[in-house]
């Protein structure tokens, strides 16, 4: 009981914002700009004028696109990039090895915002600047130091003997890694998988520096800027921007929440 | 397995050709071992550590957006140091990180110990506990704004309705010391699940018997966690601390959408000063500069971090 009465005031606290940005994206303007009327609810009718301008008015759909693209992509080609890396980090014995799995390590801990004003011009001369491919290539700089640490944890689990007997059996190496030890390591895959996926759908600073025509803006950065002109906020549709450019992270999550749970306390820990 | 190309002399069959020369090459495990972090070390190399030079060497020089300047050796940090707007952007630095990294620590602990308690629903709490984490930061910093809007705050609006503070309120983001206070609430809103969920998984490694040995001979509720608890709870914590102070001390997302620095820079962080000067201003020595003070800390950070990692 004493729990609850504790977790009770904590869960209001986590979740207000997120009910108040349902409510507001609903409310009309007349109601939300209204002193004299409770904010807490909506009183004069559930208005969708709010998600129609987000539609009809910006480039909303475009915006979502461009951000399922750069994930997908970043976040194939960074689990990829980082199995591989993963395991010969992991498991395969040579000179160097444990130097690379610090290095990696380091890069992991390095904070976005400390590259961003020279990766923003490493992107102009690669001729990259102002598009969504400048993203894809720079994501993989943080997706796969994380990814990689993450699948090291998981492969060190994976019994020895099980490879040397693949070996032993006549296995080259590449085929005991893709059919002995990669289907033996899915859990940490898709782990990989649904964080790279979150971080780059979630990421700000990079969107925001690179790209700077509306049609090429990630969700992310078109909700937080192209709803703010000058001093006028458009608060419904910001919040009913928030939401639905929220709502694909909000299903992976709630399919996949054991997950996110043991990756996020596997990268903290381990690491 | 490759057989010797002796056996196969002997047995009378050709010799090995150039494809399975090869392939016994790559088969040899350090050579395996290098092809498969080519592509990792390729990445991080040229998008990693050229871009830190890269910004060691704006820092270095005169260049702003569009013209390569001249090596000016120290010039941009003395200019730094010598600014109002970055001293003060020091110091915010360290209030905001020292204030929300503590409220994380108390909090996360706390909320961690009440959530390995035997719970119902205890799936649903944990999730709902970890949805700051996952939704967009940016997205939901714009709710946070608008509940500290100057005129329709429904912070103030309750607070006056329940007669806490008389109208019209504090103007959370546009007077310094609640501007920091807000942006500071809205870290540790954000940060907290980070700090819960990780502690709880070492609280869940702590065996029964600790407590149940602590409980028999007597130690109170409060004794049993300082000395049994907390002692072995400590690794992870330390852990989470190394992580959480590098990324609020470079924190730039929060900030960015709710106060961009202001009002009058009283909350600017490393990271936004860096942005404005380097970016909206064009400076980019200057701002590679400022960004590069989020490194001495870096440093630290993983000074600290390998030693943990070395004693494991």
């Amino acid at each position: 009981m004493f729990a609850y009465a504790n977790l009770a005031p904590y869960v209001f606290f986590v979740l207000f914002p997120f009910y108040f940005m349902i409510v507001t994206s609903f409310k009309s303007n007349a109601e939300l700009y209204n002193l004299k009327s409770i904010p807490f609810w909506i009183q004069s009718g559930v208005i969708m004028d709010h998600y129609a301008l987000l539609f009809q008015k910006t480039d909303f759909v475009t915006w979502m696109k461009n951000s399922l693209a750069v994930a997908v992509v970043a976040t194939t080609v960074s689990v990829i990039i980082s199995i591989l890396a993963g395991y010969s980090l992991a498991r395969l014995r040579f000179r160097g090895a444990a130097t690379f799995g610090t290095a990696i390590f380091v890069t992991y801990l390095i904070p976005t915002t400390l590259l961003f004003l020279p990766l923003s011009q490493v992107v102009v001369w690669l001729g990259l600047a102002d598009s969504i491919y400048a993203l894809m290539v720079v994501y993989p700089t943080f997706l796969v130091p994380f990814c990689t640490w993450l699948l090291m944890g998981y492969f060190r689990t994976i019994p020895r003997e099980v490879e040397e007997c693949a070996l032993v059996d006549g296995a080259t190496r590449i085929q005991t890694l893709s059919r002995i030890v990669l289907p033996m390591a899915i859990p940490g895959v898709i782990c990989a998988v649904l964080f790279s996926f979150t971080l780059c759908w979630n990421e700000f600073t990079y969107a925001l520096t690179f790209i700077s025509q509306s049609a090429n803006k990630t969700a992310v950065v078109g909700v937080t800027s192209d709803l703010i002109r000058g001093d006028i906020y458009f608060w419904g549709s910001l919040m009913a921007g928030a939401l639905l450019a929220s709502i694909p992270i909000v299903i992976v999550y709630v399919l996949f929440l054991d997950y996110y749970v043991s990756g996020l306390t596997a990268g903290a820990v381990k690491g | 397995m490759a057989v010797g190309p002796r056996v196969l002399e002997a047995a009378g069959l050709p010799g090995p050709g150039r494809q399975s020369r090869l392939r016994e090459w790559w088969e040899q495990e350090h050579v395996f071992g290098y092809g498969l972090i080519v592509p990792a070390v390729v990445l991080l190399v040229a998008l990693v550590a050229f871009p830190f030079g890269m910004a060691i060497y704006f820092s270095l020089s005169d260049y702003w957006v569009g013209s390569p300047g001249a090596f000016v050796g120290l010039t941009n940090y003395r200019d730094i140091l010598g600014n109002e707007v970055f001293r003060q952007t020091l110091q915010n630095s360290f209030v905001f990180t020292g204030i929300a990294l503590s409220l994380k620590v108390v909090l996360g602990v706390w909320l961690a110990m009440l959530l390995s308690r035997n719970l119902r629903f205890k799936r649903i709490i944990r999730g709902i506990v970890l949805l700051p984490f996952v939704i967009p930061t940016a997205l939901s910093t714009l709710a946070w704004l608008w509940m500290f809007d100057s005129l329709y705050s429904v912070v103030n609006w309750t607070a006056i309705r329940v007669h806490l503070i008389s109208a019209p309120g504090p103007n959370w983001l546009g007077q310094a010391e609640y501007a920091m206070a807000a942006v500071i609430a809205v870290n540790v809103w954000r940060g907290l699940p980070f700090f819960a969920i990780t502690v709880l998984a070492g609280l869940m490694a702590v065996p029964k018997e600790f407590h149940e040995a602590a409980e028999v001979d007597g130690a109170s509720s409060w004794g049993r966690f300082w000395y049994v608890t907390l002692p072995l709870i400590k690794p992870v914590l330390g852990v989470v601390i190394l992580f959480s102070t590098i990324f609020t001390f470079g924190d730039f997302n929060i900030v960015q959408v709710l106060t961009r620095g202001g009002p009058i820079n009283t909350t600017h962080l490393f990271a936004t000063l860096a942005y404005q000067v380097g970016l909206s201003g064009g400076n980019l020595g200057q701002g590679a500069a400022i960004s590069l003070f989020i490194f001495p800390l870096l440093a630290l950070v993983v000074f600290f971090q390998l030693r943990y990692i070395r004693k494991e």
